[in-house]
């Protein structure tokens, strides 16, 4: 938990996200259009899509699926009974002039998601439910001073809206659980999480107040959060200016508003009073959607490792830190690589270089683990190859640097640049003995107390090897000739 | 007039296989009768040419013996069944220009098996009404008229188009859609058979919504035979419908020669005491009731407790599906668009829509629009869900005790095209006995039974359990056989 530090003291954040997810699914939720993404305009719209006179629904089974999937996913419950209700409203690009949604009975209720604090420590997010709706289509304004377009490609496209309860307390726990959704979706393949592509978007219902036992304050809903790190923005600068109304003496009035990506604020879309009637009731077309207990244990049967499981796994079985084991997790591309990369060698090591060197060189060549030329094989191997005191730590960086380069076999790389560790006790008894002779006076100040100098003899050794001497037995050497 | 369009559908297919005459002089003769009664203005599109190269093709499928169920019979199609590149209105100067590029299941089925289009029937608009009066198209004039009166009387409604077109000759058969007694409030009106099968039995793909958990296609026909043979091409499970029955479709032609000996008939004689059903119609309930007693038929005394509140339901829950339902006329995509380029969007929706819709489907968009809104769903439309289930049970607690229901079609005879215009509470009134099934979702038929003392013709309404159309037209067709003493057409036709 975080404070907004005021001017008449602290305040609280209490923050609500409604999450709308397109589902991954070849057609629509009512039709048997493509969902394909940029397509040209209006090239994926059935006449149910565009709402010509007589056509009806059908509901695509396939997107009940994936919604009893995500519903297991968040440990919620699935209700055996649902009902979709129309939200009346005109839009030049909701051609029915409705919305096919579920408001009285969704699809699935009372889930929660666990998030890992900057503390460490893990806090619930409770979801309120999830239901399945439709998407509208988009309307373009900018192609025509005289005219507004319209394309229906995403009209009927499935969506789920997650709702949570009111159980965020700071920007950062909301970005945290977006982050945990999203990484969750993608485990079971029920939404792709591309914010950028709009499958993934974001409404965050923001209040503030001096402490978690006064009452919830008056809320606003920012509309269109596409980013975490619009999620952040947009939340941090809503609560600020209620601190400010409230503490000007103000009062904050319960209205949406839209986030403006640009300069980072949010702005009045329409007040409480303005807000419109969207007269739900059940939709006539459609009969109640009946799931039976037997198709929920099926999909249950058949749903992938979440990714709590996976990082208790990997905390417990392979004795990850949390923090290691979170950030594996969060992406399965990456899990995955994890994965194989430990056949056979020490999983915490492997977490290290993965966590450490890998992502820094992804992050500098922005670039994804998939795209890297370091195969989780050869990752392994290279860590083998540490464990058999082949190589030392340190050529394994220049092993690891020259890998992500060309794709080359660690193997092959050692031989290439002759970066074999020497481990041979005569040559580097030897090369000691040299070095002693060289530095008489060092190795009488040693004896007589300055240990510091045992390091500039490791050095020393290191520099005649080109680094390739075994550390371990230059340190054994060492303090038997010194 | 030639004899040709008198015939049955029944009798047309006998002499159409023994080559008697062909599907083009039985095309002919009806786009004749059509050319002849334009007056009547039954049609909103008429489609001889369509009609006349369907019935050369009927002619050869005739001559290699490869004829199809109703290879060649001429029939009206209702406007609000889309046709495929044929205009489709509604009744509705919003789709005045709508041609749509798919067909209705329900055309669809029954053009499969050879029926032969001649037209597209006049209709109150987008199906609200009990009258034929509110279309954009113009009023339908009843082909009967009173012994006491040269005026023009409704067609009734909201298959008005049909029920005249059938009446008059105009066509062998029409589809007609039936919400609250569209199909059968008309029939009654003018003289014929209508019949609406069970909710879910037709589907609706193709048929523009007025109300989704009511609306189910109907017939209309010159007898219950007819009636039987058609709806047996006309229903049937649709994938493209969630609503529609998966369950077969029913022998249904021998139920038209089925004795009723034994049959169970339901009466609510408390609906006998409702305001204001005229003395003939009361009397044709009981002659009805006698001459069924005497063919054998058990009569038992049964209560609707609930169906005195039908029409207020009926009239908050049709209103609030269609206010959504015509929420897609917009003008955005189709149909009525006014001009003038300067206009934002909020006008371009108040024009398009206050030029577009007449004003009975404005007072129900906005009856249905209160009903559902935040403030009142409780008290409306949330209520009336209830009591349509209670009605519901009604029906479900007397079909414990009896096979069929036996009620009127309406209230009156047809009455004057300038009658109760004034006031809609009153034209409302009309659906009393055609609702409480609607509601209930249930087979129901209309035959004609009795002309009033003013010489117009009224329909008896045998009501069945869900999905047994077969009793249901085995019971109408019994009254049909019981009455066929009178003369059901129309002077001068």
């Amino acid at each position: 938990m975080s404070y907004i530090v005021g001017r008449t003291g602290n305040w609280e954040y209490v923050i609500g996200l409604e999450v709308h997810a397109q589902i991954s699914s070849k057609s629509k939720l009512f039709s048997g259009s493509s969902t394909e993404f940029a397509s040209a305009p209006n090239s994926n719209v059935s006449l149910i899509d565009a709402a010509m006179p007589g056509t009806l629904p059908i509901l695509n089974e396939y997107c009940v699926h994936q919604a009893i999937k995500t519903g297991l996913a968040l440990q919620a419950i699935i209700n055996t009974y649902s009902v979709f209700d129309r939200k009346n409203y005109f839009y030049p690009d909701l051609p029915q002039g409705y919305q096919i949604s579920q408001f009285y009975h969704p699809i699935v209720q009372n889930g929660h998601i666990d998030i890992m604090l900057e503390d460490g420590t893990i806090k619930t997010i409770r979801i309120n439910r999830l239901h399945l709706e439709q998407d509208a289509g988009k309307s373009i304004h900018d192609q025509s001073v005289k005219y507004s377009f319209i394309d229906l490609n995403r009209s009927g496209i499935a969506l789920m809206e997650i709702v949570t309860e009111p159980d965020l307390r700071s920007p950062f726990e909301a970005s945290e659980y977006v982050k945990k959704l999203r990484s969750i979706l993608r485990y079971i393949g029920s939404c792709d999480g591309d914010m950028e592509k709009g499958s993934m978007r974001c409404d965050a219902n923001v209040s503030i107040r001096r402490s978690s036992n006064d009452p919830l304050g008056i809320r606003c809903e920012i509309k269109n959060v596409n980013s975490i790190r619009n999620i952040i923005r947009a939340i941090e600068f809503e609560a600020a200016r209620q601190v400010r109304l409230l503490e000007n003496g103000e009062k904050v009035r319960q209205e949406t508003r839209l986030f403006d990506a640009n300069n980072g604020e949010t702005r009045t879309m329409r007040l409480k009073e303005e807000s419109e009637d969207y007269r739900y009731f059940p939709d006539p077309d459609l009969l109640p959607v009946k799931i039976e207990q037997s198709l929920i244990d099926e999909i249950a049967k058949n749903l992938p490792e979440l990714p709590d499981a996976k990082i208790n796994k990997y905390i417990t079985e392979l004795g990850l830190s949390r923090y290691d084991a979170e950030v594996i997790v969060a992406d399965e591309s990456i899990a995955i690589y994890f994965e194989q990369a430990i056949k056979d060698s020490n999983p915490k090591i492997i977490a290290n270089w993965i966590t450490g060197e890998l992502f820094s060189l992804l992050n500098k060549h922005s670039i994804t683990i998939s795209e890297s030329k370091i195969l989780p094989l050869m990752l392994g191997k290279m860590v083998k190859l540490i464990e058999d005191e082949v190589i030392s730590g340190k050529i394994a960086k220049t092993v690891f640097d020259k890998m992500f380069e060309t794709g080359m076999d660690p193997d092959n790389i050692i031989q290439e640049y002759s970066l074999v560790q020497v481990s041979d006790i005569g040559l580097l008894t030897s090369i000691i003995d040299e070095i002693i002779v060289e530095n008489q006076q060092s190795r009488e100040d040693y004896k007589n107390g300055k240990e510091k100098l045992f390091g500039f003899f490791v050095g020393q050794v290191m520099k005649k090897t080109e680094g390739k001497a075994n550390p371990a037995l230059i340190n054994k050497l060492l303090k038997e000739r010194l | 007039m030639s004899e040709l369009t008198k015939l049955t559908i029944s009798k047309a297919l006998k002499a159409l296989k023994e080559k008697e005459f062909s599907c083009l002089e039985l095309a002919k003769a009806h786009i004749e009768q059509m050319e002849k009664y334009k007056k009547l203005n039954a049609y909103i599109t008429e489609t001889c040419d369509i009609a006349l190269s369907q019935a050369k093709i009927a002619d050869q499928n005739y001559s290699k013996n490869q004829e199809r169920k109703l290879e060649g019979i001429p029939v009206a199609v209702k406007d609000l069944f889309c046709t495929k590149g044929v205009l489709t209105t509604s009744g509705s100067k919003m789709l005045s220009n709508f041609v749509p590029t798919y067909e209705s299941t329900v055309s669809e089925n029954i053009k499969n098996q050879g029926t032969i289009m001649l037209g597209k029937t006049n209709m109150d608009e987008f199906a609200m009404g009990s009258s034929n009066l509110s279309s954009y198209f113009g009023h339908v004039i009843n082909p009967w008229k009173a012994s006491d009166s040269s005026e023009n009387l409704v067609p009734g409604g909201s298959s008005g188009g049909s029920s005249a077109a059938v009446s008059g000759f105009l066509a062998m058969a029409a589809l007609g859609s039936d919400t609250g007694g569209s199909v059968r409030q008309p029939a009654s009106y003018t003289g014929i058979v209508g019949m609406k099968p069970t909710y879910g039995r037709c589907s609706r793909w193709g048929m523009i919504a007025f109300a989704s958990s009511l609306d189910q296609a109907g017939i209309l026909t010159r007898n219950v035979e007819d009636a039987a043979l058609m709806l047996e091409s006309m229903m049937g499970f649709d994938a493209k419908d969630s609503t529609s029955l998966d369950v077969p479709v029913p022998n249904l032609m021998p139920a038209c020669s089925k004795s009723i000996k034994g049959m169970r008939i339901g009466v609510p004689y408390d609906l006998m005491k409702l305001d204001g059903i005229d003395g003939d119609i009361i009397k044709m309930w009981q002659d009805t009731i006698d001459a069924m007693k005497a063919e054998g038929a058990e009569i038992i005394d049964i209560t609707l407790e609930n169906a005195k509140y039908s029409l207020p339901t009926y009239y908050v829950i049709a209103p609030a599906e269609a206010s959504s339902n015509l929420a897609r006329y917009d003008g955005i995509r189709y149909g009525l668009r006014p001009e003038g380029s300067e206009i934002n969007i909020n006008e371009l929706y108040e024009l398009t829509r206050s030029n577009g819709f007449g004003d009975e489907v404005k007072r129900r968009i906005m009856i249905g629009t209160y009903v559902l809104s935040a403030s009142f769903i409780d008290a409306y439309y949330l209520k009336a869900q209830r009591m349509r289930r209670l009605i519901y049970n009604d029906f479900n607690q007397a079909f414990t005790k009896v096979d069929v229901i036996l009620i009127p079609t309406a209230p009156t005879s047809a009455f004057a095209m300038d009658d109760k215009q004034d006031d809609p509470v009153t034209m409302y009134l009309n659906d009393i006995f055609t609702i409480p099934a609607s509601l209930a979702g249930l087979p129901c038929i209309s035959v004609p039974a009795a002309l009033s003392t003013n010489m117009l013709p009224l329909g008896m309404q045998v009501i069945g359990q869900a999905l047994d159309e077969y009793n249901t037209l085995r019971v109408g067709a019994a009254i049909e056989r019981l009455f066929s003493h009178v003369n059901f057409i129309p002077r001068g036709f």
